[in-house]
């Protein structure tokens, strides 16, 4: 009777564990089926060549060219913000700063991260881009670039929490050494403990991008819904995920092809996401090797 | 100067530089919850939160999407947890080195990076089509459970990995079954843990705001749900939807939701804190 229970609570458990890769299957089995119908009627040539997107027009063009510019445009300036200033949060806790100030900033600065998006969105909107106007006169009032700033805010705690950890876990001994040389604590960080924290650091940026890429609420508010082939911060884009929302917040019928694009959009998405989450476990496994 | 000097110089401003950026992050969080606070304060009564929405922004209030966002806190929680906490138990202390756990592990890691907002996609063609749910609290929490429960998976399997290896021991040698070890001494062990990151998944999923737009919740809908097939709002697509209006009284109301909701994600974030600073006490 005992082994009938522990055997059936293990399957149990098993099946539990199972819904993880059924939840996979379901993503990759979702996108691809509406996209496959979808390039269909769309030739993919079209998809990646046309500069234009306009599924929900009279005249439609399938191009997801200027979403995925608006994508990459986006996440590039929020990268540009949070790189420098994670990497430097992230060197000055586990280099300089004494270990109760670590121990406070640490959660305070993850806030940062806890905060729902679209309240970000909200402060992209209404703060930051008037704050911006103020010095770049021709801003216009849904612009990519203060959409990125406050994305590149919100990751912020991403970079610096996680290279934080990866410096943190360099061994004592390398610094010691450095500064038995006679550097200093800069020449330590830069030339010793970042290189050999450099695979963890590199985890960390991966990881922001990859959620930089994939945010939704900031630029769907922030960013504008104008999808446009360019790389000008000032003026109005699109990108994959607030077209998505855009399309969702609309009535379009199921089963038409403006409801197809939002998948065809949503796997470009997920690929790229998805090759970006690989290549950060592969870095991560060789690296977890290297220290254990 | 000579180079000796330069050096030390040098250290010295890259450790101011590095103050100013930790505490550029936290003073852009003080701003901004300082800003928020003097655009929606004046906005909060009792009316605000009572309310049903409304097209006049002074009459309009949160009581339909407040209680939408408790309807999927707790319907999230009721999915996702048994299934999440019994997935993380399973990889932790069941599953064999094989390929299959190999897969689990790096499938719940691919599952955790994957955007919220394909999460959408998958509950709209699953769960409001496919088992036609419709866009119904229950197709919204089932969406959101999938959402957070790789979250759920990793935090029960640190926790169970932070318990002792003598208090398995302890219980194997008196007998117990390998079930009853961890009914009766691992989960109540690592309970504390498993907690702390329930916790912060439905925080999460609180202000989740894209996968309900894809699913269908609504930015309008007349009265608060009473049952799980019920169409839904919640505060983030109420917030979302009170930004998109140009009037400008509609502002003040987002600001106001804005307080709320911040309200509740920082509650349960203190929450979960609170929980790990006590648990971790336990075992040092």
């Amino acid at each position: 009777m005992r082994k009938i229970k522990e055997y059936l609570i293990e399957k149990l458990l098993f099946s539990s564990a199972l819904i993880t890769i059924a939840v996979t299957f379901g993503i990759i089995g979702v996108l691809g089926f509406e996209a496959i119908i979808f390039f269909s009627e769309v030739s993919i040539l079209e998809f990646f060549t046309d500069t234009q997107w306009t599924p929900l027009f009279a005249d439609k063009h399938f191009g997801i060219l200027p979403l995925l510019t608006g994508t990459l445009l986006t996440s590039f300036i929020a990268i540009s913000v949070a790189l420098p200033i994670g990497l430097s949060i992230g060197i000055y806790l586990s280099e300089y700063a004494p270990k109760s100030f670590r121990k406070t900033v640490k959660p305070l600065l993850e806030l940062l991260a806890a905060v729902p998006t679209v309240v970000y969105g909200f402060f992209a909107l209404i703060v930051v881009t008037p704050f911006l106007q103020g010095f770049i006169p021709n801003l216009s009032g849904f612009n990519s670039l203060s959409a990125g700033i406050v994305m590149g805010i919100m990751i912020i705690p991403f970079i610096s929490s996680l290279s934080e950890d990866a410096l943190h876990a360099v061994p004592d001994a390398l610094r010691e050494a450095s500064f038995g040389m006679g550097a200093t604590k800069l020449q330590t960080a830069f030339k010793v403990v970042v290189p050999a924290a450099s695979s963890g650091i590199i985890v960390s940026i991966i990881l922001a991008i990859s959620r930089a890429i994939g945010e939704t609420m900031i630029v769907a508010i922030a960013a504008g819904q104008q999808p446009r082939f360019t790389l000008d911060p000032t003026v109005p884009v699109e990108t994959i995920t607030a077209y998505i929302v855009q399309v969702s917040l609309g009535d379009v019928q199921h089963g038409s092809i403006e409801y197809r694009t939002i998948f065809a959009a949503g796997i470009t998405l997920f690929v790229v996401t998805f090759l970006l989450n690989t290549i950060s476990y592969r870095i991560r496994k060789k690296y977890q090797q290297r220290y254990e | 100067m000579n180079s000796i000097q330069k050096n030390r110089l040098k250290d010295r401003l890259f450790m101011y530089w590095g103050m100013f950026s930790t505490l550029i992050g936290l003073v852009l969080l003080v701003v901004f919850i300082g800003d928020i606070l003097i655009d929606g304060l004046g906005i909060i009564d009792w009316s605000f939160i009572t309310n049903l929405p409304s097209r006049k922004a002074e009459k309009a209030g949160i009581y339909t999407a407040l209680m939408g966002s408790i309807w999927i806190l707790f319907l999230t929680a009721f999915i996702a947890i048994p299934v999440g906490v019994a997935a993380g138990v399973y990889l932790e202390e069941y599953s064999k080195k094989n390929w299959l756990s190999g897969i689990l592990e790096i499938n719940i890691s691919n599952l955790a990076g994957v955007p919220s907002i394909i999460y959408g996609l998958l509950g709209l063609e699953v769960f409001v089509r496919i088992m036609n749910l419709g866009a119904s609290v229950l197709a919204g929490s089932l969406t959101l459970s999938l959402l957070i429960l790789p979250i759920i998976i990793v935090a029960t399997r640190e926790a169970i990995k932070a318990v002792p290896k003598s208090i398995q021991d302890a219980s194997y040698a008196l007998g117990a079954s390998k079930w009853q070890t961890i009914w009766h001494q691992i989960l109540p062990a690592s309970g504390g843990g498993i907690l702390t990151g329930v916790i912060l998944a439905l925080s999460r999923a609180v202000g989740e705001t894209a996968p309900l737009i894809v699913v269908g919740a609504l930015a309008y809908v007349p009265f608060a749900p009473d049952n799980p097939m019920d169409e839904f709002s919640v505060l983030p697509i109420q917030i979302f939807n009170w930004i998109s209006r140009p009037q400008h009284g509609f502002i003040e109301n987002a600001a106001a939701a804005i307080i709320i909701l911040l309200g509740i994600t920082f509650i349960m974030n203190g929450i979960a804190v609170y929980f790990r600073n006590k648990w971790q006490k336990k075992w040092k």
